[in-house]
C-alpha cells in the first residue's frame, strides 16, 4: 500500500523542529527567547525519542558553541534564536565561518533594536545577518514565508550547511514563527537529505583545510583523523599560520565556496512575474500580504507580479537584475526602514524605478498599503 | 629511560610559544602522563581550550584538538560530550579564560556534573596580551592595568567550583610536577565534572612586576606556599596565613553525572 | 663512570635555568643561552630537570 503523507496543522516554528528532524538533526542546544522558543520546547520532547539529545544552556552564547561542538562530533546541529539572541550569537557564529563547520541556526525576527518588541515581527536583521560577525565572510541565509516553507527550508538549511560545510541561517520573523497553517508532511525519501562528505583517505593525507578544492572533507572527532581546529587562520591541517600566502588562501576560499555556487544556494518563488510590469520583493511574512495585493492588483488590471527569494544572502542579485531590464518598477517591501530595498537598487542598477513601503512599528503591512505603493 | 613524551607530541610543533621559564611546558608534561597512564587511546580523546596562553596547548597534542573563542572551551566541549558521550574531554584555559570571560560556562559546567576534566592554569594574570590583572591577581600585586596594585578581591577557582556543584576540584602547582600527575588522573578517573586549579607562575608578565624575577624563583614560591591538605588539617589559620592548599580538595561521588541521567530520564534511544 | 646519558635539544632549550638551579648536583650550566651538561659525572639520575624542564628540551637515560 502506498504511504499517504501526514496532514498536520502546525504552528511555524513546530514546523522547523519537524523540518530539523527530517533532515536528521540529532542535536539541539539554545536559550529560551521569544519569539522562538517553541522550537526548543518540541526538540526538548522529540530530539531524544529520535536518536538526539537536547540541551538548554546557559546563554545564548553558549549554545552557539555548543551546537559547533556537536557538529564537530559529526551531528547535525540546530539552534534557535531572536534578534537579542542573534547579537550574542554572532562571535561564535564567526569561529563557524572560520573552522568551517555545519550548522543551521534560527533567528526568528522580533522588532529591534535591543530587547525591542518580542511579540512583533521585523525583517530589520538581514544586514546582521550577513555582516553581523566580523570579519569578511561567507553567508547563506534562507527567508521562508509559509509554515510548510518553515519545514522545507529548514531541510534545505541543513543539506547547504552540510554541502558548503558552515553555519546557515534561517531568517523567519514573528508572523511566520508563531502562525498555523495545514502542512502536508513529505514523506522519507521525497526531500533532498544530504549527508556530509566524510574523508576516507590515509590518515596523514588528511588536510581537513585543503585550499585545492573549495569544500574539504569534514572528519568527526572520534573518527581517527586527530586534527586541529581552531579560529585563527590556519594551514591546511588547521595549526595556526602568519603565511600570507595561506591566510590569503584560506580567506578566498571561505568566500568562494559560496560565490561560485550561486545557482545552487539561490532560490526565489516567481509569482506571476511573466509578463509583470511591476514587481513586488518580499520575503518572509511581507511576501505573504504582497502575494495578496499581486491578486488585487491583478483584479483591477494592473500587471503586477512577486519575486520572493527563499534565499536572501546571497542576494538574488541575477533575478532582480533580470526583471530590472523587462519591468517599470520594482516596489520592495519589507519590516525594515531600508536594509533590503538598499540591495535591491545595487542590483537593479538605476535600469528600472525602485519604490519602497516599509513598517517599523511592530505591526505587518496590509496588501491594500502595497497596493497604493505600486500604484502610486 | 627518559620518558617518551614524543609519543603524544605533534610532529614538528615543537619548540612551543611559551615564554622561558613559563611553568605550562611542565603541566603539559603532567598530562601527558596522566593520559598515558588512563590508557585513552588518542583517537578517543579531545582536548579543548578557550584563548590565552594556556590555550595553545591543544595544538601540540595528537589527539582531536580544539581551540574555541576566549572563555567558551566548555560550552563547546558541552556539544561534543552530549553528540558523543563515549569521547574523553579535557577542557583547559587560564585564569581570565575561565573565571572571567568564561566564569558563566565554568560555573554552569560545574552544576551540570557532564563527565569531563577541566583544567584551569592559573598565573593570576593575562599573559598573552602582556600582562593585564585578571580575576586571580592577588589583592596589592602590579599588574600593567594595575599600575598602583590591584584593586578587587580575588577568586578561589577551586571554592568557586565546589559552590557551583562540581563533584571533583583538587589544587596542584607546576613545582609539584608528579602529585599535579597523580591528582590529573584522579580526575580523569571521577566520572562527572572534575575542576583542577594549577598554580602556575608567570615570569613574564607576572613574576618581573611582583618581586619574582626568575622562573626558577617563581617555582620555588609554589614550593614554599603549597600545603597539601593533610598537613593543612593539622595547622592553625595563622600558620596558614598566606599559603594555598593543595591535592584533592573535594569528591562526591553521589551526584548524577549528566549524560547518563538525560539518557535515563528521557528514555534516549540511538536511532 | 657516568650514571646518566643526558640528551640536550638545544632547538627547543629557551635558556631559562630551572633544571640548572633545580639540579641538586650542579650537572648543568648555561652556555650561550642554553642549557649544556657541564659535568655528567656528578649526575645521580634524579630526573628532576627533565620532568620540570617545561621545553621538552633535556632527556634524562639511567644507565
Amino acid at each position: 500500500m502506498e504511504k499517504k503523507r501526514e496532514r498536520k496543522f502546525l504552528q511555524g516554528n513546530d514546523a522547523v523542529a519537524l523540518g530539523a528532524l527530517y533532515a536528521g538533526c540529532k542535536f539541539y542546544a539554545g536559550y529560551p527567547i521569544t519569539p522562538s522558543t517553541e522550537v526548543a520546547e518540541r526538540l526538548a520532547a522529540w530530539l531524544p525519542k529520535n536518536g538526539g539529545r537536547f540541551i538548554q544552556m546557559e546563554d545564548e552564547i553558549s549554545a552557539m558553541a555548543a551546537v559547533i561542538g556537536a557538529s564537530l562530533a559529526g551531528k547535525k546541529s540546530l539552534t534557535a534564536t531572536s534578534g537579542p539572541g542573534m547579537s550574542l550569537k554572532l562571535e561564535n557564529l564567526g569561529y563557524g565561518y572560520m573552522a568551517e563547520v555545519p550548522c543551521v541556526v534560527l533567528n526568528v525576527m522580533r522588532g529591534g533594536p535591543s530587547t525591542g518588541t518580542p511579540t512583533g515581527p521585523g525583517q530589520a536583521d538581514i544586514m546582521q545577518a550577513r555582516w553581523g560577525t566580523h570579519g569578511d565572510h561567507p553567508c547563506i541565509a534562507l527567508t521562508p514565508s509559509t509554515v510548510y516553507e518553515q519545514f522545507s527550508q529548514t531541510v534545505r538549511a541543513f543539506n547547504l550547511a552540510e554541502k558548503y560545510r558552515m553555519p546557515v541561517i534561517i531568517l523567519s520573523d514573528e508572523i511566520i514563527g508563531h502562525m498555523r497553517e495545514a502542512i502536508e508532511v513529505p514523506l522519507e525519501g521525497e526531500l533532498e537529505v544530504i549527508e556530509r562528505e566524510k574523508p576516507a583517505c590515509a590518515i596523514d593525507e588528511y588536510k581537513p583545510y585543503d585550499n585545492s578544492v573549495l569544500v574539504p572533507k569534514m572528519a568527526s572527532f572520534g573518527q581517527g583523523y586527530r586534527y586541529h581546529v581552531t579560529g585563527l587562520n590556519h594551514d591546511e591541517y588547521g595549526f595556526p599560520t602568519n603565511s600570507a600566502k595561506l591566510i590569503g588562501l584560506q580567506e578566498e576560499r571561505l568566500i568562494k565556496k559560496v560565490e561560485e555556487n550561486y545557482d545552487d544556494i539561490v532560490q526565489v518563488e516567481h509569482f506571476m512575474c511573466e509578463d509583470a510590469e511591476h514587481i513586488i520583493f518580499a520575503f518572509g511574512s511581507s511576501a505573504r500580504a504582497s502575494k495578496d495585493a499581486v491578486l488585487n492588483l491583478r483584479k483591477k488590471g494592473v500587471k503586477a507580479g512577486l519575486l520572493k527569494p527563499l534565499t536572501i544572502w546571497p542576494f538574488p542579485d541575477r533575478e532582480i537584475s533580470e526583471y530590472a531590464s523587462k519591468v517599470k518598477d520594482i516596489t520592495v517591501v519589507e519590516l525594515s526602514v531600508g536594509q533590503s530595498v538598499r540591495e535591491v537598487s545595487r542590483a537593479a542598477g538605476g535600469r528600472c524605478n525602485i519604490k519602497h513601503i516599509y513598517k517599523v512599528d511592530s505591526k505587518p503591512i496590509s496588501p491594500v498599503d502595497i497596493e497604493k505603493a505600486v500604484e502610486g | 629511560m627518559a620518558y617518551n613524551y614524543e609519543k603524544y607530541i605533534r610532529k614538528g610543533r615543537l619548540p612551543h610559544i611559551w615564554c622561558p621559564g613559563c611553568g605550562y611546558g611542565i603541566i603539559m608534561k603532567s598530562m601527558i602522563r596522566a593520559i598515558d597512564a588512563m590508557g585513552w587511546s588518542k583517537d578517543e580523546t579531545v582536548i579543548a581550550s578557550g584563548i590565552g596562553c594556556a590555550s595553545r596547548l591543544p595544538g601540540y597534542l595528537d589527539f582531536n584538538t580544539l581551540h574555541t573563542t576566549h572563555g567558551r572551551s566548555l560550552a563547546f566541549a558541552t556539544g561534543i560530550k552530549l553528540a558523543n558521550p563515549e569521547l574523553k574531554i579535557v577542557a583547559l584555559g587560564g585564569d581570565g579564560d575561565m573565571s572571567a570571560i568564561g566564569g558563566n560556562h565554568f560555573i554552569h559546567a560545574c552544576r551540570r556534573n557532564i563527565d569531563m576534566t577541566v583544567i584551569v592554569f592559573n598565573n593570576n594574570i593575562y599573559g598573552m596580551t602582556g600582562g593585564q590583572y585578571s580575576p586571580t591577581t592577588p589583592l596589592g600585586a602590579k599588574a600593567t592595568t594595575a599600575p598602583y596594585g590591584m584593586l578587587e578581591p580575588d577568586f578561589d577557582i577551586c571554592k568557586l567550583a565546589v559552590a557551583a556543584g562540581a563533584t571533583f576540584v583538587g589544587r596542584s602547582t607546576s613545582y609539584h610536577a608528579l602529585p599535579m600527575e597523580k591528582l590529573f588522573k584522579e580526575a580523569f578517573s571521577h566520572k562527572g565534572l572534575s575542576v583542577v586549579e594549577i598554580i602556575a607562575g608567570c615570569p613574564t608578565g607576572f613574576g618581573r612586576k611582583n618581586n619574582q624575577k626568575t622562573p626558577t624563583s617563581m617555582l620555588l614560591w609554589q614550593k614554599d606556599h603549597a600545603v597539601t591538605k593533610q598537613m593543612a588539617e593539622k595547622m592553625s589559620a595563622e600558620e596558614l596565613e598566606g599559603k594555598f592548599i593543595t591535592g584533592v580538595l573535594y569528591h562526591d561521588t553521589s551526584k548524577k553525572e549528566y549524560v547518563e541521567n538525560y539518557d535515563a530520564v528521557t528514555g534516549f534511544s540511538e536511532k | 663512570m657516568a650514571k646518566s646519558e643526558i640528551v640536550i635539544h638545544k632547538e627547543r632549550c629557551k635558556g631559562c635555568e630551572i633544571c640548572v638551579l633545580l639540579c641538586p648536583a650542579q650537572v648543568l650550566d648555561i652556555q650561550d643561552f642554553k642549557v649544556n651538561v657541564a659535568d655528567i659525572e656528578k649526575c645521580t639520575a634524579c630526573m628532576q630537570c627533565e620532568l620540570r624542564c617545561p621545553d621538552f628540551a633535556i632527556e634524562v637515560t639511567r644507565l
